[in-house]
């Protein structure tokens, strides 16, 4: 579903790095719908966690995902800088609740490196690579694996 | 869309039409017009597979359209072997019809089988003499007989043919008339000795041209007219047929006689079957850009219902003209929808006519004859709830012939007729649609699904089961009755996938049962997925809805009609019956903000767990709201059905009450332990 798995030779792909649970993520900019200011959800019963509820995008509803609690990363703390993510994969548009979203960065795709090997940790089943960039590692964020790995 | 397209879409139609003419037939008798109307579908059929060179289907279409001819004609009554040989020439054009609309290969061991079943109606007496006439009563004096069997019915006609301008312009051509009629049998085309102009005078309309055909055929006169069907009144048209003898017969192996009229009997005949009863115009339509007008009404309904909030908001005197002005606007919206969804809306009837050959399909099958008794095929259902009900129905079907219905010397046996019956019916009821598939057989077995049950694990031995509760069984997963898994019914499919099926759809599955009498499946359905009428109510903070379909009556408590069993267990005393309460925000996981004896209950019925009482703090309005799935994104989420958007913008749950009084009556409540513990009959009862 995205196209960094498969890069075509030496393209630069440009990404939105945003942070969740005190670390750096982005998501292919392709992928992104918009980013809306975070205003309160319907819950859901009997969901877990990282599922916050469903919110109204325009007459569409879509489910807004902690994507820090889905990570494993703890809840996303309350604070004014918190966005949604509002992102569409191949079939659904879900929103990502974020701590913040920082820039926009433009990224040759023979620099997205693979995730190093790590003993077991929930974030690694929703990151496809690592970038390494001003001495910062960004985690590029399987957008699939979000939508898809949740309860259903 | 191309025109083959188009040609599979009429294909359709005739073909319904096709097994609509033979159901009536079969009810009300030989009636002309009911056989012309037959006849004309299968003949369309034809026509149009020939414009496309299908020619499997061209050849079938032709020898079933003979042996209806002969109907026609006269010459052959129709009685019930008759009958279920046409019910399976109808299936297998449709087999043909959809091979070639696919693409796919034909089965030519059922074709032939069917052919050859059509073949002993095609009255070859000189052949089939002895085969066919015990099968058939002829109504034919025998005066038109004889000349029948010793000049072997072929037919020379003479054709003369002038076309108009008109038929030209209208872009027909003589050469495909032509051709239809040469694939009749032999033709001869000859141009009339007419003078063509010199060149420069040459009009290019064609107007000159006449031919003179001879034709050589099985196909009595009427079939050589409907040939010329489409140039009708664009030409100069006279058929006569010639008065030289026939030649005698040579055999060909595809083609099949029809007795032909005597020649000398014979005047042009007016095509007495052209009138039809005029089909009600339709109009085909792209249903994607009929589901994009859905979702722009589901808009609409929202948006009025924000703009009506927005106007309470201003507190308008109650004078104002605004507000009979927005009743009207909230009018107008629901008709709207109304007529929108109508759109979508069809009569159930294609699909049973699809089930009655499932019938007759799995009655062979099993060796069990079985008919399918029909009523409201006119009830209109959503699009999708008719294309999503199809497997499940049919699943149902079979295993109605298969397990429903005793072996035939049981039945004798039991004093029923021979033949088993399967009703379906369909009807609207109070905002569903409800749908039954019922069968004169047996009943259900008890005590062997109960041994099945256990024997798979799927219940603890120590249960006492009710009946109701042994019958539900047969709707757990993994759970199959037949001991021999019969290729009909066994086919890895249970009712589990049919009660999800109808889950799906936001409908329940429900069964009765009577010994000795037969079995009822009902299935409840919401009228329309897109829109439902429903109670704005409030859980714990939230405001949710409840569709009103599922709601009995909602009651105000008294403090002392609320009893408790245990701890937790609760009852609510109703007119003489204890009914248990569902603390609906307990049952969601949210906290309870009022007392019970403060709140609100709902009743409502489940199918699997009968009455129960759905305790809410309070509620507001009756609206209706535009639903909007949360199984795509969400996932299916226990008590919640799906959700909608308020007039404010905000979305409220749907309660899946269904889901909501199972949960809330066993698995998670302690409550429901305590009462069977207890007081046993009293969960019985409800």
């Amino acid at each position: 579903m995205s196209t960094q798995t498969e890069p075509a030779p030496i393209d630069s792909i440009e990404f939105v790095t945003f942070s969740a649970g005190n670390q750096i993520f982005c998501l292919e900019i392709t992928q992104i719908r918009e980013i809306r200011r975070w205003t309160p959800v319907t819950a859901l019963p009997h969901t877990p966690p990282d599922i916050l509820g469903v919110m109204n995008l325009r007459g569409a509803v879509i489910p807004i995902f902690d994507l820090s609690a889905r990570f494993g990363l703890g809840a996303t703390p309350s604070n004014e800088r918190n966005v949604v993510i509002v992102a569409a994969s191949a079939s659904d548009t879900v929103g990502m609740l974020v701590e913040s979203v920082s820039e926009i960065l433009s990224i040759e795709s023979d620099q997205i490196q693979e995730t190093p090997d790590l003993k077991s940790d929930a974030a690694r089943n929703y990151i496809t690579g690592v970038i390494a960039h001003n001495e910062t590692m960004i985690r590029v964020v399987d957008l699939g694996a979000v939508v898809g790995g949740d309860n259903a | 869309m191309s025109i083959r397209d188009t040609f599979f879409q009429e294909c359709e139609d005739l073909l319904a039409a096709l097994v609509d003419g033979l159901a009536e037939l079969e009810s009300s008798g030989q009636d002309s017009e009911i056989v012309n109307a037959v006849f004309r579908a299968v003949h369309s059929i034809k026509g149009g597979a020939g414009a496309f060179g299908l020619d499997d289907v061209v050849s079938f279409a032709h020898a079933f359209e003979t042996v209806l001819d002969r109907v026609r004609e006269g010459d052959l009554a129709v009685d019930g072997k008759l009958l279920r040989v046409f019910h399976k020439s109808s299936d297998q054009l449709t087999d043909l019809v959809e091979a070639a609309r696919d693409e796919t290969a034909i089965e030519t061991t059922a074709r032939d089988s069917v052919l050859k079943d059509l073949e002993t109606y095609l009255g070859d007496q000189v052949e089939e003499e002895e085969f066919s006439f015990d099968a058939l009563t002829l109504d034919v004096p025998p005066a038109l007989e004889i000349p029948a069997e010793d000049s072997a019915s072929r037919g020379v006609y003479e054709i003369l043919f002038r076309p108009h301008a008109a038929l030209f312009s209208n872009g027909h051509e003589p050469s495909l008339v032509f051709e239809c009629l040469s694939q009749m049998g032999d033709l001869t085309v000859e141009l009339q000795d007419i003078s063509i102009p010199d060149f420069e005078l040459l009009d290019d309309s064609g107007l000159q041209l006449a031919w003179r055909l001879e034709l050589t055929t099985f196909d009595s006169e009427t079939v050589l007219h409907d040939a010329f069907e489409f140039v009708e009144g664009l030409c100069d048209l006279e058929i006569r047929p010639l008065t030289r003898p026939t030649d005698p017969l040579p055999t060909i192996a595809s083609e099949v006689p029809t007795p032909q009229p005597t020649p000398s009997s014979d005047k042009p005949q007016t095509k007495s079957e052209k009138e039809p009863k005029a089909p009600k115009a339709t109009l085909r339509v792209d249903l994607d850009r009929v589901d994009r007008l859905i979702n722009t009404v589901g808009e609409l309904i929202i948006n009025q219902a924000m703009i009506a909030q927005r106007i309470e908001e201003l507190d308008l005197p109650g004078t104002s003209q605004v507000l009979n002005e927005l009743e009207d606007y909230k009018l107008l919206a629901r008709d709207i929808q109304e007529g929108v969804m109508a759109i979508r809306a069809q009569p159930v009837k294609p699909l049973f006519q699809r089930m009655s050959r499932i019938v007759r399909e799995a009655g062979e099958a099993t060796g069990k004859p079985a008919k399918l008794l029909t009523t409201g095929e006119g009830t209109e259902v959503d699009k999708t709830v008719i294309e999503r009900l199809a497997d499940p129905l049919t699943h149902m079907i079979r295993n109605a012939v298969d397990h429903g219905l005793e072996k035939t010397d049981t039945r004798i046996a039991a004093g029923k007729p021979e033949e088993g019956t399967i009703r379906l019916t369909a009807a609207h009821r109070s905002g569903n649609v409800i749908l039954e598939v019922s069968d004169d057989g047996g009943g259900l077995n008890r005590e062997k699904i109960l041994q099945t049950a256990l024997d798979k694990g799927l219940v603890a031995p120590d249960v006492e089961l009710t009946e109701p509760e042994i019958d539900n069984l047969l709707f757990l997963p993994g759970f199959s009755t037949a001991k021999e898994v019969s290729n009909l019914s066994g086919r890895g499919v249970g009712m589990d996938v049919v009660r999800n099926a109808v889950a799906a759809l936001g409908g329940r599955i429900s069964i009765t049962s009577d010994p000795g009498q037969g079995t009822t499946f009902t299935i409840v359905l919401p009228l329309t997925l897109a829109v439902m009428d429903g109670f704005v109510i409030s859980v714990a903070d939230q405001t949710m809805v409840v569709p009103i379909s599922s709601i009995i009556e909602t009651i105000h408590p008294i403090r002392r009609n609320i009893h408790t069993i245990g701890q937790n267990g609760r009852l609510l005393a109703l007119r003489n019956r204890y009914v248990p309460i569902v603390d609906v925000a307990e049952n969601l996981g949210l906290k309870s903000l009022n007392r019970l004896d403060d709140q609100i209950f709902l009743l409502v019925s489940s199918v699997s767990h009968g009455t129960c009482a759905l305790a809410v703090d309070a509620i507001h309005d009756q609206r209706q709201v535009v639903v909007k799935s949360l199984k795509t994104s969400c996932g299916s989420i226990t008590g919640i059905s799906a959700a909608t958007i308020l007039g404010n913008g905000k979305i409220a749950l749907i309660l899946d009450t269904e889901e909501i009084a199972r949960t809330g009556a066993s698995a998670s409540e302690l409550a429901h332990e305590k009462l069977t513990q207890m007081e046993p009959a009293l969960v019985d009862a409800n």
